[in-house]
């Protein structure tokens, strides 16, 4: 079973970053740009069969390690 | 007086920070991060700076999680001395054992020089030696350096006066011009400058000396 992690900065957190790369597409001549996040995506390979396990775990993994929820939100999906 | 110093993969301020404490008057043994206890006696715990783990995932994170680092956080919660600088904090904050966390520099740029600091409070072990209000001039050298914690967390640091330093010109982005925190029963400092990297005559100046000349004297009273 797969499982993806998409982390995101939460609202509110400043992005410089996502910010530069608004600039850069900007200064590329796509108008229209209005905001620019950056986030990570993290693909795990997992040896569960159970999709409510999976997830649970997944999610207990997001809380211990793979996000920081002080600045970061996580969404998960199984496949 | 004991110290010990945390050394995982990538730390590259270790051997400095040794000395500053060896300067200072303690015994210093280095601790691995797959150990997982440290040596007996310690009564200070020092997380170097450096780029543990190659900074992977987040700054600290997985240092955060190595086996030393769950034996700090039991020292540390059982009233033990700890002190994070730079990658150091950066460790701390991914622990849990301090607030908030350190975000990329706001304006994207490695940043590598000496910079003028304000001494918030005189009130800890670290910060003794120091008048509040005292300008001290200590390096920087950090790409994540930018503080940041919720509004309330915030409120609540400076309401209890856990701000230790702060920036007289904030190079980062930081929060309230944040460059140092206390724990709540301010036992633990962690702060991104480099007192150890000011410490000695050929620095340039001893102003970060005094930091740990103030820790290890009050410890051995105590």
């Amino acid at each position: 079973m797969k499982a993806r992690v998409h982390v995101m900065l939460k609202n509110g957190v400043l992005d410089p970053q996502g910010e530069a790369v608004r600039h850069a597409l900007g200064s590329l001549g796509f108008d229209g740009v209005e905001g620019v996040r950056q986030g990570k995506v993290i693909e795990l390979d997992l040896t569960e069969t159970d999709k409510a396990k999976a997830e649970a775990s997944v999610k207990d993994m997001c809380e211990k390690l793979l996000a920081n929820t002080v600045i970061e939100s996580y969404s998960v999906e199984i496949a | 007086m004991h110290a010990a110093v945390v050394v995982c993969p990538g730390s590259n301020s270790d051997r400095v920070m040794i000395v500053a404490f060896e300067d200072a008057g303690a015994k210093v043994s280095m601790v691995w991060h797959k150990d997982t206890e440290l040596p007996a006696g310690v009564d200070v715990v020092g997380v170097p700076g450096g780029f543990s783990f190659g900074d992977y995932l987040r700054c600290g994170a997985i240092a955060a999680n190595s086996p030393i680092c769950r034996a700090v956080k039991s020292h540390a919660e059982r009233g033990g001395y700890v002190l994070g600088i730079c990658n150091g904090f950066q460790v701390l904050c991914e622990t849990g054992l301090l607030p908030g966390t350190l975000l990329r520099n706001a304006k994207l740029k490695y940043i590598c020089k000496a910079i003028d600091l304000k001494v918030e409070t005189s009130e800890s072990a670290y910060t003794s030696g120091y008048a509040e209000g005292d300008a001290i001039t200590i390096p920087i050298a950090h790409h994540d350096g930018n503080f940041f914690a919720d509004p309330d967390t915030l409120a609540a640091l400076e309401s209890d006066r856990r701000v230790a330093f702060r920036y007289v010109d904030n190079p980062n982005g930081s929060l309230n011009d944040i460059a140092g925190i206390l724990s709540e029963n301010r036992r633990v400092l962690g702060m991104m400058p480099h007192p150890e990297r000011m410490a000695d005559p050929v620095h340039g100046n001893t102003e970060g000396r005094v930091l740990f000349d103030s820790l290890i004297g009050s410890l051995q009273t105590a």
